[in-house]
């Protein structure tokens, strides 16, 4: 007993004794820490400058452009046709939607007609599109907290949505599948089986994932009250898609200004209360249960006829007619060799992202090609709020903020 | 011709800035407004305070090399209740294009803002923040103005030599 009391008091006072509280506490110098642009949390390449009292954020300053691309300058260059492949290289996490967006300014600019089985193939890529890239969140989000596993399971899914995009048009990622005025394929044989079988096993992969996570006392330890921000502050902060939606704000393109036919389908906007990394995480899982219903529906009510528009000044004759037709010729060589023309004036178009509203603000001299082209990038309106969303949290709290807000920087650097 | 609350918008615009509307246009639905720059700080504010326009969507700007003033910049809002949207435009001249900066009303604009003073070089007065945000600190010139060419990037080829220096200390 005695050699214990004596070990004791070597070790000084016991935490009874220690003085405690802000009270005792030597004033601290505030440290800079480079979070990036090589951390693996940060989904690309960003790097944050955080300003730290100890372990608490006070300030963080988001330097990014690491992956800038000059789309934007590039799209200038080229014809509105060709500018589609530039389309996809921007969020490489849905590049369908950027594919649609894309072709939806330019359809909204020169007013052409795109027929009801494109519009119907459009909503399907795109909603594989958003289960693809919520799949992907949902695993790397997770691996950033500790749930290695759950990647391995949103991996194998997120798969089968890229097996349906090799399937359609040839290629897993960059799909470039829209054309002004429709797409360039129609689906092919049993392509329609395969994408009932992805929607019938998806519902019980979706509960599996969550049996793991949404009742997980660590996952809630980590996500809720974290990164929490209100409806009027998501706002003013300028921030889309499932981000705002979690702050309880019921806002998706979708329901508010339906495109591709959007308003024929049933489904919900899953709207949250909170606004916290939490909520934000229930968004997305509603949101690809959502994009089940829609694949469904599409699916059950696929529409027939042309997948693409008839107008000649447009969209290239069907190959058949080359042959008999000096007309059809003469367009295939217009359209290859130059392009349509646009009228001059500008356009803003938009589609719902998996991460919010993507826009294409298009301005147009007459020419063929665009004379502006301005990106309205849901990452970068997304990612703009961090510094707010950070201020006074820890700094692991900062690789779960960063997760939940779902950027993605060739989305955000263009 | 019906009058839609956009075109009812515009009047009210019109009644209360006379001076400060220069035009508006109507181009498939898209409604804009072109606005004198000392009035655009005003006319936004109205906008986001008596008409509900509460979210920015984006701000930018279009090079037009042979018009003056040469820049046009571009704001553009949305009333998400009313799910209205209106385009506010005003312009800048060279040689020192500058233009308010709608900062203090949207604070969204702010890295829209440093995007288009870092791709373009139009100063937005009144933000607090203005560097360059996609392209580095240190480079020169405005990659959107027209005048940048796109691939103009000068390129050594491992048969010429720059000066004192070997091919393949070039290419490292």
């Amino acid at each position: 007993m005695a050699e214990t009391r004596i070990a004791q008091e070597q070790l000084g006072p016991g935490p009874e004794q220690m003085p405690f509280g802000p009270e005792h506490e030597p004033e601290t110098e505030w440290m800079e820490l480079n979070m990036g642009p090589h951390h693996p949390s940060t989904h690309g390449v960003l790097r944050v400058r955080l300003k730290l009292d100890g372990e608490i954020v006070r300030d963080a300053d988001a330097d990014i452009g690491y992956l800038h691309t000059g789309f934007e300058k590039s799209f200038e260059d080229k014809t509105y046709t060709q500018g589609i492949t530039f389309s996809d290289r921007m969020d490489y996490l849905a590049p369908p939607i950027n594919n649609v967006g894309f072709v939806s300014a330019v359809e909204k600019l020169i007013e052409v007609d795109v027929p009801p089985r494109a519009q119907a193939i459009r909503v399907i890529m795109m909603e594989l599109a958003r289960v693809s890239s919520h799949e992907l969140w949902l695993g790397t989000t997770g691996l950033d907290l500790g749930v290695y596993s759950g990647f391995f399971y949103a991996w194998r899914d997120r798969d089968l949505a890229l097996d349906l995009n090799e399937a359609y048009s040839g290629v897993r990622m960059m799909t470039s599948f829209t054309r002004v005025g429709g797409v360039a394929w129609d689906l092919p044989d049993g392509w329609l089986d395969q994408l009932q079988r992805f929607i019938d096993v998806m519902p019980a992969r979706l509960d599996d994932f969550e049996s793991m996570l949404t009742d997980n006392p660590i996952w809630h330890q980590r996500l809720k009250g974290v990164g929490a921000i209100s409806a009027a502050d998501a706002i003013e902060a300028g921030v889309t898609g499932p981000v705002l939606r979690a702050s309880g704000v019921n806002y998706d393109v979708r329901k508010a200004f339906p495109y591709c036919g959007y308003e024929q389908y049933d489904f919900e906007v899953p709207v949250g209360q909170n606004g916290d990394c939490y909520d934000r995480y229930r968004m997305r899982v509603a949101e690809m249960r959502q994009s089940l219903r829609i694949l469904q529906q599409a699916v059950d009510n696929l529409p027939g006829g042309p997948w693409i528009t008839s107008d000649r000044k447009v969209a290239l004759p069907p190959r058949s007619e080359l042959s008999k037709s000096m007309e059809a010729v003469i367009h295939q060589f217009r359209l290859v060799s130059e392009g349509f023309k646009g009228p001059v004036g500008d356009v803003y178009s938009f589609v719902e992202s998996p991460r919010g509203e993507l826009g294409f603000y298009l301005v147009s001299d007459g020419t063929n090609k665009p004379y502006r082209m301005k990106v309205r990038p849901p990452s970068f309106c997304n990612l703009q709020s961090l510094r707010k969303l950070v201020q006074g949290v820890l700094v692991a709290d900062v690789i779960a903020i960063m997760g939940s807000l779902d950027f993605i920087l060739g989305d955000c650097d263009r | 011709m019906s009058v839609s609350p956009t075109d009812t918008l515009v009047q009210r615009i019109g009644d209360r800035f006379k001076a400060a509307l220069r035009e508006s246009s109507d181009f498939r639905g898209d409604l804009s407004v072109v606005i004198e720059p000392s009035a655009v700080v005003e006319v936004a504010r109205y906008l986001k305070d008596q008409e509900g326009f509460d979210y920015l969507l984006y701000a930018t700007a279009v090079d037009w090399p042979a018009r003056d003033p040469r820049f046009t910049v571009v704001w553009e809002v949305r009333s998400l209740a009313a799910k209205t949207r209106i385009r506010i435009k005003t312009t800048a001249a060279m040689p020192d294009p500058h233009v308010p900066s709608l900062t203090s009303v949207w604070p969204a604009a702010n890295w829209h803002e440093r995007e288009t003073w870092d791709l373009f070089g139009i100063k937005f007065d009144g933000h607090a923040d203005l560097r360059r945000i996609l392209m580095p600190p240190t480079w020169e010139g405005f990659p959107l103005r027209k005048d940048y060419v796109s691939f103009g990037e000068p390129v050594i080829f491992s048969d010429q030599k720059l000066e004192g220096l070997e091919p393949d200390a070039i290419r490292g």
